[in-house]
This record gives structure tokens, C-alpha cells and sequence, in this order.
């Protein structure tokens, strides 16, 4: 059983996400040892892009915040490495496959396996384009992490039969951000990707409230927070460090409430 | 090149969210049921002939072509389209198939407005909702444009996020499809974005070069020599080159937006700055730094604003087929005042990239050769700009 999936024994898997370098490094260091301490059973961290077409306004904006602040893919390996020599739950970046590719795809996986990355989110790398980035993924050991949307239908079972780690179930079209109503079938899609795989699946997109995490936990094995604890980053700054625990804290014991 | 997978050479591909694949293949799906469907055909032949007003002219320059005092000068009028540019050829297509899909609301991004206008143009005609994204930076440059696409009906959402232009547009466009994805096609405007696009548009624009050969034939007995284009996202130019790509004697030249040079941080070139990435669904080559973060670009020309080509040029970049060269905002300028001068007729700034490069090429060749220059578009939405370029106050 890999890191990954281990992250998904200690009851239903609460896994939070920031932007890499917003409001500055420190910050995200901060925010990591403490979502960490919190009871965060996995945290994405997001490397940012110029142009993320799958976010909505609140992880643009923060993407444009950590760029501006002179946030860099090296930076954030260096980052990965310090919080590595204490943090022991799994660690992922979620990112676009240009930073990838054009950093070199081999020397970006090699450099994550290096610092103690386990995983990579790529929203912009479907199915059809996975060997893009699977072998090397496969020869430093790095789970590429699958997304399954409410439009993916028969895709689901190909998409799950071949993923690793956990499945990223986005529980609505669009883009990232907080939602007051989740109305796909996330139940349905999750029982497709039980018919093929034991893998885990984690719900994500528009989940801000315990209540949603409460719901949507029902539905899989741990719920994705991003947008929600962005925007209490963007709120707060250098000061968001506590308030983001708390919540990480009030919404791991939501996710686990049924 | 396998065309299946939507590759040319190493570039092109579908890399593009989940949210977007069904939507994706099922446009897929549509294009190569209808593009041999008779009916479909036949729709999309009348309207091109009867409303788009195709064929273009293939007009000799003969005073341009004195002046230069070498080749034979040719202009393709795709700027006597109605909507006034060759966008109209690619969005008659993609419309008509949104409206056999059962679509009921179509989505484009634009630059200088081109796309914009020819696309609220079809909606309006095969009455479909409309909605265009364009940069808050081009809705200024090109207000006009924008007024006009309302008088078509469409609603315009200026884009703010970014660097407020044309990828920008493109991103938002993503972004809304995304959400929208059973009732909506997004139309887009160049031989860019994730596979079936670039076949799409390429297809849909290459009776361009079709026609060129076709009535160069009629007036000349032969092939050209030349055939020039601008180059942004780069679909006129593909639409002009795809017919002579297989008659190697035929040079296609592409001319990118240099803005204030090369060497300057303000320019849009792609071949001449960009490197292999992988952006808005395509692989293909890109102006961004070292960790792979697109570059803000700049050109005089809203059109041409945009840091990356399509991938079938990415590859005739790399073949060798295609040459491509940069040209900065004041030659395109001078271009754009010389063509008004000497024949009267007054290109989009666009389009100016291509004249420029021909009056510094045509000079060099002997008389018995043949240039052909794609007008991809009319500059009357950019004489405002020009005018403000050369210090000249105009109250509109």
C-alpha cells in the first residue's frame, strides 16, 4: 500500500489544498506544519500557474498572488524538503502539465521523488493523454493522480481501472470554487469506480461547509477542501495560520461525523 | 502525421480537464459524421457562396507590384468577406454544426473582435444564443467591435483576469464551457486548442488556398511562388497554406507579431521566442519562462496577441515547409498606410504584418514570379488605433 493510500486508514480522509507561495513561502510552510498537526490526512500543494483554466477567481487569484511574490517550482522542492523532515503524512502538487513538461518532465519528477513528493494532480491531463507523464511518473515513483467528472460516464471505469493513489471525483462541471449546492451523482459515479478498483476516492470541488464535507464523505472516502481555505488565506495572510488549523481540525471531525 | 490522434508530428493532442473529454469527442464525433453528410455540405456551401460572398477576389496589385519593381503581386480578399474577414469561413462551418449537434448557445473568445463578430454574425443568422469572452484590454482597443457584436445580439464579458487579452479570453471561454457543456459548443476562432480544433478550423479554412489555386490557375496557368499570410493562433494562414502544402515549389511564409522587436520584451513571436510547451489543450511552441509560465506578450494587433501558434504550424515550423518571420508593429503600420496609398484598400493590422514582409520580399525576386498575399481581414476597426499610433487625435 503506497503512502497514498494509507492516508485513507485513519477514517474518512480530510485533504486540504493551498497555493504554493501565497501569500509568501513562509506562510505555506506554516500553513503545512499546521494543517498537518491539525488531523490533514494528505495536503495538495498547489504550484502556481499563470493561466489555470480549471480554477475558479479564488485559486486564480492566489496563483497570480504566489507569482507575483516570486514563487517558483524550485522553491517550492526546496520548500517540500524542509517540511519533509518532520511532516510525515503524503504530500502532492497539484498543477498544470506546462510547469511539468517544460521544467522537464523527468528532472521535475525526479526532483519530487528527491524532496519526498508522492503524487501529482494535473487537472489538464486526461485519460487520452496520460503517457505524457506516466512512465516517468511510474520510473521515480510518483502516483498520477486520476480525476473523474460528472460528464465522464463510461470513461469512469477506464479512468479507475488504471489510477493509482487515490480518484479525484470533481463533484461538479465548472471550475473550482466554493458551491451552496453539490447536485451531481456522486453516489453513482463512486459505485462505478467500486465495480473496478479498491482504490480510494476522494470528493472534491465546491466543498466549503462541515455540513458538505459531512454529505460528501457519505458518499467516498475523503473530501477535497481548496477554494474554501484559499480564501481564508487571501483574508488573512501571514495571519491565516491558525484560523486555516481550526478549520482543517472542524472539518475532519464533519468528514467523519457519520 | 497520424490525424487520428490529433497529432501533427509530436504536436497537437487533447490536453484539456476531464470536465471538457465528452464534450470534446462528441464535437469530434459530430465533424466527421457531417463534413461528408450532402445536406451539410450543401447547407454550408450556399451559405458560404450567397452569404459570406465566397469566392474571394484574387486581385493583382499592379501598382504595388511597379512600386516594388520585382514579383508579381497578388491579393487574396478574404477582407470582402461579410463580417469583413476570413473568420466568417471557419464559424459558418462551426455553427452550422452546433445547430445540427442540437446546440442551442455557442461561446467564443476574441481578440481584435473578428471572431467575435463573424461568430454573433452566424448565431444571429441560425438564431443561437451567444456569448463572446474578450480581454478588457482588447474591449478598449476594439470598442467598436463590441458594440457591433451587441448590435448582433451576443453578450460580451470582458476579461479581467491575466494579462486581460486574448489568452486570457481563451481561458475564460475554457472555463465557461465547462460549466456548460449540453446545450453549448464552444466556437473556436483559430487552428489551436485541443484536438478536433485545429482539423476543424484548418478544414474550414482552407478553401482559401483552394480558391487561390484554383483562379491563379484560371488567370496565370500556375502555382505561385509565394504565398504570405499572418500568423497569430494562425488560421487564415493554415487556411491559405493547407491546398499548396504538397507542392513543395510553393513557399508559405507566415509573418508573427514582433511588436517592438524580437529583442524587445514586447513582442507576440512565437517561432521566433517560443519553446514546446503544452497549453490551452495543444502541445505546440510557446513564448513563457523557464518554469513553463506563459509570457505576457504584446503586439499592436489584438489579433495577433497571443503566445502561442497552432501545432500544425508548430510542425511545419519544425519540417521546414513553413518559414516564419517576425514583424515589428511599425512595419506593420507602414504596410497598412502603404496598401491604403497605393491600392485603395485598407487590410486589418492583422493582415498588415503580411504586407510588410511581402514589400521587403517581393522586391528581391525576379519579375516572373508570383506572390500571393492573404488579406485575411479589413482595417476599418483598426484606423482609430493607427491613428492614435501616429499622434493623430480623432473624436469618434
Amino acid at each position: 500500500m503506497s503512502r497514498i493510500q494509507e492516508a485513507f486508514t485513519h477514517g474518512k480522509a480530510f485533504i486540504p489544498f493551498v497555493t504554493g507561495g501565497d501569500p509568501d513561502l513562509e506562510t505555506t510552510e506554516a500553513l503545512i506544519y499546521e494543517m498537518a498537526k491539525q488531523g490533514a490526512d494528505l495536503i495538495e500543494i498547489g504550484i502556481p500557474f499563470s493561466d489555470p483554466i480549471a480554477e475558479g477567481p479564488v485559486i486564480q487569484e492566489a496563483d497570480e498572488r504566489a507569482l507575483r511574490a516570486g514563487c517558483t517550482t524550485d522553491k517550492l522542492f526546496a520548500l517540500v524538503e524542509r517540511v519533509r523532515k518532520t511532516v510525515t503524512i503524503p504530500l502532492v502538487f497539484m498543477t498544470y502539465v506546462n510547469p511539468i513538461y517544460s521544467y522537464g518532465s523527468e528532472k521535475f519528477m525526479a526532483n519530487c521523488k528527491q524532496v519526498g513528493i508522492d503524487g501529482v494532480i494535473v487537472p489538464d491531463l486526461p485519460f487520452e493523454e496520460k503517457e505524457e507523464l506516466n512512465p516517468v511518473c511510474r520510473q521515480y515513483g510518483i502516483e498520477l493522480i486520476s480525476l473523474i467528472a460528472p460528464t465522464s460516464k463510461e470513461r469512469i471505469k477506464s479512468i479507475a481501472k488504471e489510477a493509482e493513489g487515490f480518484i479525484y471525483c470533481v463533484s461538479s462541471m465548472g471550475v473550482t470554487g466554493v458551491r451552496s449546492e453539490i447536485t451531481s451523482d456522486i453516489g453513482g459515479m463512486v459505485a462505478l469506480v467500486r465495480q473496478v478498483t479498491d482504490l480510494p476516492v476522494a470528493i472534491g470541488f465546491g466543498i466549503a461547509t462541515p455540513k458538505q464535507a459531512e454529505d460528501m464523505a457519505g458518499y467516498g472516502d475523503g473530501v477535497i477542501v481548496g477554494s474554501a481555505i484559499v480564501k481564508m488565506i487571501a483574508e488573512q495572510g501571514r495571519e491565516s495560520v491558525k484560523a486555516v488549523g481550526d478549520y482543517v481540525a472542524k472539518m475532519k471531525a464533519a468528514a467523519n461525523r457519520t | 502525421m497520424s490525424e487520428k490522434a490529433g497529432r501533427y508530428g509530436e504536436y497537437g493532442g487533447q490536453y484539456v480537464p476531464e470536465t471538457l473529454m465528452t464534450a470534446v469527442h462528441e464535437v469530434e464525433q459530430a465533424y466527421e459524421h457531417y463534413k461528408n453528410d450532402p445536406e451539410f455540405v450543401r447547407d454550408l456551401d450556399e451559405l458560404m457562396r450567397n452569404y459570406a460572398g465566397r469566392p474571394s477576389m484574387l486581385y493583382y496589385a499592379e501598382r504595388m507590384t511597379k512600386d516594388l519593381g520585382g514579383a508579381k503581386i497578388y491579393l487574396k480578399r478574404e477582407d470582402l468577406n461579410h463580417t469583413g474577414s476570413h473568420k466568417i469561413n471557419n464559424v459558418l462551418g462551426q455553427v452550422l454544426l452546433a445547430k445540427r449537434m442540437g446546440k442551442t448557445r455557442v461561446i467564443a473568445e476574441t481578440g481584435a473582435g473578428q471572431h467575435g463578430v463573424a461568430t454573433a454574425t452566424a448565431a444571429a443568422l441560425m438564431d443561437m444564443e451567444c456569448e463572446i469572452f474578450m480581454g478588457k484590454e482588447d474591449t478598449e482597443r476594439q470598442a467598436l467591435n463590441v458594440y457591433r457584436m451587441e448590435l448582433l445580439g451576443a453578450k460580451v464579458h470582458p476579461v479581467t483576469s491575466g494579462t486581460m487579452t486574448l489568452k486570457d479570453a481563451v481561458n475564460e471561454t475554457m472555463r465557461e464551457w465547462s460549466k456548460r457543456v449540453d446545450d453549448t459548443l464552444y466556437v473556436l476562432g483559430s487552428v489551436m486548442g485541443p484536438h478536433p480544433f485545429p482539423m476543424i478550423v484548418r478544414d474550414f479554412q482552407s478553401v482559401i488556398g483552394k480558391e487561390i489555386k484554383a483562379q491563379l490557375m484560371e488567370r496565370e496557368g500556375r502555382l505561385p511562388d509565394a504565398v504570405i499570410a499572418c500568423v497569430g493562433g494562425g488560421s487564415n494562414a493554415m487556411g491559405a497554406f493547407y491546398e499548396f502544402i504538397p507542392d513543395t515549389q510553393v513557399e508559405l511564409i507566415g509573418c508573427e507579431a514582433a511588436g517592438l522587436g524580437v529583442d524587445n520584451p514586447k513582442n507576440a513571436a512565437t517561432i521566433a521566442n517560443g519553446t514546446k510547451g503544452i497549453f490551452h489543450g495543444m502541445k505546440s511552441l510557446f513564448c513563457q519562462n523557464e518554469f513553463g509560465q506563459i509570457a505576457p506578450v504584446y503586439s499592436i494587433s489584438a489579433g495577433l496577441d497571443y503566445p502561442g501558434i497552432g501545432p500544425e504550424h508548430a510542425m511545419l515550423h519544425e519540417t521546414g515547409r513553413a518559414k516564419y518571420v517576425p514583424i515589428t508593429d511599425e512595419e506593420a503600420v507602414q504596410a497598412f498606410e502603404y496598401l491604403s496609398r497605393l491600392e485603395g484598400i485598407i487590410p486589418a493590422i492583422e493582415s498588415s504584418h503580411a504586407v510588410a514582409y511581402a514589400m521587403k520580399y517581393a522586391k528581391e525576386l525576379p519579375k516572373d514570379k508570383i506572390v500571393v498575399i492573404n488579406i485575411s481581414g479589413r482595417g476599418d476597426k483598426d484606423v482609430a488605433a493607427i491613428a492614435r499610433y501616429r499622434g493623430v487625435k480623432i473624436y469618434e
